[in-house]
């Protein structure tokens, strides 16, 4: 295998928890919601995940219940925030913190424990095909279905009537209410879609990236996934770009210690946060007078008058 | 037949007053549930957490200083909450401020230069993580982007810088290469106040800071400024308020005051400067602010509480075998009750028919 | 009304202590600080290991008591002291950046003991313990040299302490006895525990040509990645076969429960006396995990070196130690490198082509 083709997969492999994660993510942002527990929500997927996994020896369930912890977790977190109109940055901020308590308990009676991880797909001629082979067909499910994903929500977002409900509703929830949209209803169905994925992105972890659990593995990848949305402008595509470079960075950064290069590898390390805040302050600036790029009413508390 | 929330009329000042009781009663009966769940006596369990440690003095003092962090930086925070700008990147700010200030103690090491070590380091590491604040601010006044995200890139950022200073050229050249300054000197340590307890000069900063913040918020046409730009952006506008220089203001504070915890524990407690000198004081202390409901007498309080619950929690472990992650889960429970029902102060929960719901007549 | 509820509370009180059980007063408590969570499958996990054996062996006589995830910052002091406060006699605190902390209690506490492990700081009630992991590292190294086709060893490590440089070093010294020309790509992912980084790791080491993996990190994920790849790897801290059945060579296994078992029947006998034991293969403070998934020739090797460190016939720092700028270390240990050079050892041996971070 040639250095270049290892290195793309370890990159996709590293980026596939991003991407799902800041996918939902994105979603629920559009719809205006920010929902910053995606670290609690992610790390409760891993837990319940390998749990599944573990019990009933099929990767598929234990993606299930991965998928189920998160809509869970962000339940409660739209039971507050949308039906409570509580804040949501502290709310958010709650969830990750009850997150991280809840899958230690939860996870505690399984570390130790290995399962098969998920298979990876091989189709005779394809997959041995030189550079693109394992890279385009020899990728396990998460990733082909993180790539689905994305395609699926760019084409809501963008080609369904559903899609431009929602955005609208990010955009200007009074506006929308007042035109008859349901705007907590869509907001829920959004945060429990965005859950589900962070939820599908912490099983990842462990059923497929190193199978096996233990407590704390998603080690920070929540916030990351936070930030790739913003870095994305709330836009599928970039979202893609931003979650493959972001991966590819951490993984350089271990590759170029390997070449034996003599950088701090502390400064390796911090090359990802500052260039995701550099990004940031670049892509805000040329909004220009549009406005900014965010979805107008992100964060802001609705509560629908009557 | 569904449930709405409706806003009310006027807030409600009997929920004002009873909603933290009601919310810590639902977190104790919900904590009790979990208890009993994991095999242990809910009543023991209970006494071990919260009452235990309040009958034991060294316990008492210990609450002091777990405190006096996680309150210096909530009131920072509080301020920027109340405008509505979110800083989450204390934590970083926190340990920019430790750095700078270390770095002065780093510098007069062995030197005997004199009393004015100590405030001096004070002052630094209150600078500086006023000025690592203002990178966010700005970026967020200047060019729009958000605060939140850029505050908590930079906490990373801040760790990085400060793992690397402590593994090189920082390192003690004594300490057998291990990744720790050399301990600071007498005049380079924070006093402590009470003999036979932990309770250093820091407390009583964190009591002043209260007070200040207190009367800021409640005398001055600052924080009038800061109240308004938060509730009601357009009538500050109206009234001339300018935003962006509180956004600014606000930040540099709680950076400030964040910076100051972290010299203040490197300087204190710790007594040098290594990896991991926080073990997530700035993001505690954004529940404590919340917990506070952004009120400076309330974010004492609520620091003091909290810093039970951790003590109760060490306490939980070695006398109860329950484990550590409870009292993270404990938290988090007793943040969203607080959160929902300080929520019943503005708004109300009605049953209304659908009809009414979707029309807004019966 | 006050007097009442301090009443209350005193009553409580007993009633809580008491319900921890009638014969507390005549066990002797054991208290342990450890870093991590118990279930890290690393570091702590080895120290869990050892209490529990603890207990095994000396179970009517002990009450141990555990504290985990204790922050090496101000929370550490205290944990300790409440250790201390609640009657144990006997603390173990498990990881280095508890040194001052330790050594503030156990100054307020002289008629307790305090054991801390890798830390260098003594007094009369306050001892020190760590394992002589290079030991384990030189063989490891040989083994290393004699199974890599491609001459490369890929070695994933934390955090550039002495503990770390030692190891390192050992393991190429013990590499080049076989082959001088061996090289080592070296990975610093400055954490002790995130299993995705060292898997990252462990994947651009393979595939920048390392095909045996080192680790000086606690959790299992290299040697994942290592059976994952059809690769050979070394277990760290625990006996990692289980999740490289055909990968792991062998591991070196922080064994601590003889040490422990030892100490505590000192405290139970009144003999305790404080003193530094840095304990290796001869005092089973170190321990080879079963050397597989390697042929009989190569085992051989692995046994007989291992039986030379053991009864002090090689010593994997045997002088002259040459550095990586040439130049011959000073031999202050006689034949070998002194205890104190390779405990403050902050030097690449001749032949890593690597930088020590922070120099």
């Amino acid at each position: 295998m040639g250095i270049l083709e290892a290195i793309i997969l370890s990159v996709i492999s590293a980026s596939t928890p991003l991407l799902l994660a800041a996918s939902g993510e994105l979603v629920v942002e559009r719809s205006g919601v920010l929902n910053l527990g995606v670290e609690g929500m992610m790390i409760m997927g891993a837990a319940c995940g390998f749990a599944g996994a573990w019990l009933t020896g099929s990767v598929i369930v234990g993606a299930l219940c991965g998928i189920a912890a998160g809509a869970a977790m962000s339940a409660v977190f739209a039971l507050l925030t949308l039906g409570l109109a509580v804040n949501q940055v502290a709310t958010g901020l709650a969830l990750t913190i009850l997150g991280t308590g809840l899958s230690g308990l939860i996870g505690a009676s399984f570390v130790g424990e290995r399962i098969v991880p998920a298979p990876h797909l091989y189709l005779p001629l394809l997959t041995d095909l030189p550079l693109l082979g394992r890279i385009l067909f020899g990728q396990d499910s998460f990733v082909y279905f993180s790539i689905a994903l994305i395609i699926a929500i760019w084409l809501f977002l963008y080609r369904t009537r559903a899609g431009l409900v929602l955005r609208a509703i990010g955009d200007n929830h009074a506006s929308a209410h007042a035109l008859g949209y349901p705007v907590l209803k869509v907001r829920w169905l959004a945060v429990l879609f965005g859950g589900g994925c962070a939820g599908l992105a912490g099983a990842f972890m462990p059923l497929a990236y190193t199978p096996f659990f233990i407590p704390g593995m998603t080690a920070g990848r929540g916030w990351i996934a936070l930030a790739l949305v913003v870095f994305a402008s709330w836009r599928p595509a970039r979202l893609v770009g931003g979650a493959y470079l972001f991966g590819a960075v951490t993984i350089m950064q271990l590759h170029t210690q390997a070449l034996g290069l003599g950088i701090p590898p502390q400064l390796m390390s911090s090359l990802p946060y500052l260039a995701c805040v550099i990004v940031l302050v670049i892509i805000s600036r040329t909004r220009g007078t549009a406005g900014s790029a965010a979805p107008a009413s992100l964060g802001s508390v609705f509560v629908p008058d009557r | 037949m569904q449930l709405v929330l409706e806003r009310r009329a006027e807030r409600s000042a009997l929920i004002a007053i009873a909603s933290p009781l009601v919310a810590i009663a639902l977190t104790l009966v919900t904590i009790s549930i979990l208890f009993a769940l994991l095999g242990k006596n809910p009543a023991q369990a209970l006494y071990v957490y919260f009452v235990a440690p309040l009958v034991d003095s060294y316990s008492l003092s210990e609450i002091a200083v777990k405190a006096t962090p996680l309150v210096m930086i909530a009131v920072g925070l509080s301020l920027c909450y109340l405008a509505n700008v979110w800083n989450i990147g204390a934590e970083g700010q926190f340990l920019i401020g430790a750095v700078a200030g270390s770095w002065l103690a780093v510098r007069t090491h062995g030197t005997d230069a004199g009393a004015w070590v100590l405030p001096a380091m004070l002052f630094l590491g209150a600078a500086a993580g006023a000025l690592y604040a203002l990178i966010p601010a700005i970026c967020r006044v200047r060019f729009g982007a958000s605060e939140i995200l850029t505050s908590l890139m930079l906490v990373y950022v801040a760790d990085l810088f400060l793992d690397y200073l402590v593994r090189g050229p920082w390192r003690d050249p004594k300490g057998f290469n291990f990744p720790t300054t050399a301990d600071f000197d007498a005049n380079a340590t924070v006093p402590v106040l009470i003999d036979g307890t932990r309770v250093h000069l820091g407390s009583a900063l964190a009591l002043i800071a209260v007070a200040a913040a207190a009367v800021m918020l409640g005398r001055t046409i600052k924080g009038f400024e800061i109240r308004v730009v938060g509730a009601a952006p357009k009538a500050a506008r109206f009234a001339g308020f300018n935003a962006n220089q509180l956004v600014l203001f606000t930040f540099a504070i709680s950076g400030a005051l964040a910076g100051l915890a972290g010299i203040i524990e490197v300087a204190g407690p710790i007594g040098h400067l290594q990896p991991g000198i926080s073990p997530g004081y700035g993001f505690t202390a954004i529940i404590v602010a919340f917990l506070g409901r952004l009120n400076p007498v309330g974010i004492l309080i609520a620091g003091l509480f909290l810093a039970l619950t951790f003590i109760g929690g060490e306490g939980a472990q070695i006398s109860m075998k329950i484990p550590l992650d409870l009292t993270k889960v404990f938290q988090g429970i007793l943040l969203f009750y607080v959160l929902a029902c300080d929520s019943m102060i503005v708004y109300r929960i009605c049953l209304i028919s659908a009809r009414k719901a979707a029309y807004g007549h019966p | 009304m006050k007097r009442l509820c301090l009443a209350a509370a005193a009553a409580l009180f007993a009633l809580a202590t008491s319900s921890l059980g009638a014969s507390a007063a005549e066990k002797l408590k054991v208290g342990f600080i450890y870093l991590g969570p118990v279930g890290d499958f690393g570091w702590t996990y080895q120290h869990e290991v050892a209490r529990q054996n603890l207990v095994k062996a000396l179970g009517d006589q002990i009450e141990t008591t555990y504290l985990e995830n204790v922050n090496e910052g101000p929370d550490a002091e205290r944990s300790i002291e409440q250790l201390a406060r609640t009657g144990h006699k006997l603390i173990f605190t498990t990881s280095f950046g508890y040194m001052e902390p330790t050594v503030k209690v156990a100054k307020r506490f002289p008629k307790l003991f305090f054991e801390h492990a890798t830390g260098y700081k003594r007094l009369d009630n306050l001892a020190t313990y760590s394992g002589r992991f290079y030991e384990g590292r030189y063989i490891q190294g040989q083994i290393a040299a004699k199974m890599s086709k491609t001459g490369v060893i890929g070695y994933i490590v934390s955090f550039p302490i002495p503990e770390v440089i030692s190891g390192i070093n050992a393991t190429m010294l013990g590499a080049q006895s076989i082959n001088p020309n061996i090289k080592f790509k070296i990975i610093w992912v400055n954490t002790w525990f995130d299993p995705g980084k060292e898997a990252d790791a462990a994947k651009a080491l393979v595939d920048q040509g390392a095909d045996v993996l080192m680790q000086h990190t606690d959790s299992p994920a290299a040697m994942q990645i290592a059976a994952q790849r059809g690769i050979l790897a070394f277990g760290q801290d625990s006996d990692m076969i289980k999740f490289g059945p055909k990968s792991q060579l062998t591991a070196i296994i922080d064994n601590w429960a003889p040490y422990y078992i030892d100490r505590t029947k000192a405290v139970l006998n009144g003999t305790w006396k404080s003193g530094d034991v840095w304990g290796g293969l001869k005092s089973k403070l170190v321990v080879m995990a079963p050397y597989t998934n390697m042929p009989d020739d190569v085992k051989k090797m692995a046994m007989e070196t291992e039986a030379a460190i053991t009864n002090g016939t090689l010593h994997p720092f045997k002088c002259p130690v040459v550095a990586q700028d040439g130049k011959t270390v000073e031999c202050k240990g006689g034949t070998h490198l002194s205890d104190e050079q390779i405990l403050g050892m902050n030097f690449y041996v001749r032949g890593i082509d690597d930088k020590i971070p922070g120099q």
